[in-house]
């Protein structure tokens, strides 16, 4: 299948009258929505400050506690979506809760660039090779695993 | 005091990731997800920023773990990844990844150097 030209979305996505004006959109926002990204954001932040606790990683060195946020995180936010998508579609905060806030705060792609930037400034750069690379294939691998197995779950109790 | 820091700038950090992937969309449409590269990559650049130019402990727990750490998502980024690969863009899907990485430690030599004019 070719895949569409990026510049190929229907006119309307570009047309400005078919766009309401960004105020609007802003003060539209749920603002419980907002509340619970917030409060979800701090306790995931806090649960991966507690594994950088749990699992102490000199800068320059393979930073396991931001791997294993962001590995797990992939794995949560997978079975969170199936979910919220095909289970349980009417429950409208516990994508803003636990997927936007709890699972966003817990993983992070600043202190990964932090840690791939803080191996290479060491001269590790087979490390920030390997974490770099290996951070991406776990993550999306959980995340497809989690989906999968949420579907196949879901599948085998609806027969 | 370090949990509380932590806590208040994820409060910020995560809903300014869900307006900012708000505005963006509302910008440049849904076809690629443009709102999770923005804060991925600004959210790089800031951190990297701020590890070299911040040396106090309690602005780096507010400001680099909470508040950089809450705006930039690696869960976000694998499903709208997968998401790619579920509809067979897998082009895009294989663009998405390598743009955040790629904007992402661009971003973080940006403010590795800005860091370093600043602080010489």
């Amino acid at each position: 299948m070719p895949d569409p030209a990026p510049d190929s979305t229907p006119a309307a996505d570009h047309a400005p009258a078919a766009r309401p004006p960004l105020r609007r959109l802003l003060r539209s926002a749920s603002k419980p929505a907002l509340a619970a990204v917030a409060v979800g954001g701090a306790i995931g932040a806090l649960g991966r400050y507690g594994l950088t606790l749990a699992f102490p990683a000199e800068p320059g060195s393979f930073d396991l506690a931001t791997f294993i946020a962001n590995t797990t995180g992939g794995l949560l936010i997978g079975i969170l979506m199936i979910i919220v998508t095909e289970v349980a579609p009417g429950l409208t905060m516990l994508r803003p809760f636990v997927g936007v806030g709890i699972l966003g705060g817990f993983t992070t792609f600043s202190t990964y660039i932090v840690d791939i930037g803080q191996a290479a400034n060491a001269g590790a750069i087979a490390l920030a090779v390997v974490y770099a690379f290996a951070t991406m294939a776990a993550a999306l691998l959980a995340a497809a695993t989690g989906m999968y197995a949420t579907r196949r779950l879901l599948a085998r109790s609806r027969t | 005091m370090t949990l509380l820091l932590i806590a208040l700038g994820a409060a910020v950090g995560a809903p300014a990731r869900f307006l900012t992937d708000l505005v963006v969309a509302h910008y440049a449409g849904r076809h690629l997800p443009w709102g999770t590269l923005a804060v991925n990559v600004f959210g790089s650049g800031l951190a990297v920023f701020l590890v070299v130019a911040v040396a106090d402990p309690s602005w780096s727990a507010l400001l680099v773990t909470g508040f950089c750490g809450a705006l930039t998502t690696y869960s976000t980024l694998a499903y709208e990844t997968l998401r790619l690969v579920e509809e067979g863009r897998w082009q895009h899907a294989v663009w998405n990844m390598a743009a955040n990485l790629a904007g992402g430690l661009g971003a973080g030599l940006l403010g590795f150097g800005l860091a370093h004019l600043i602080t010489g």
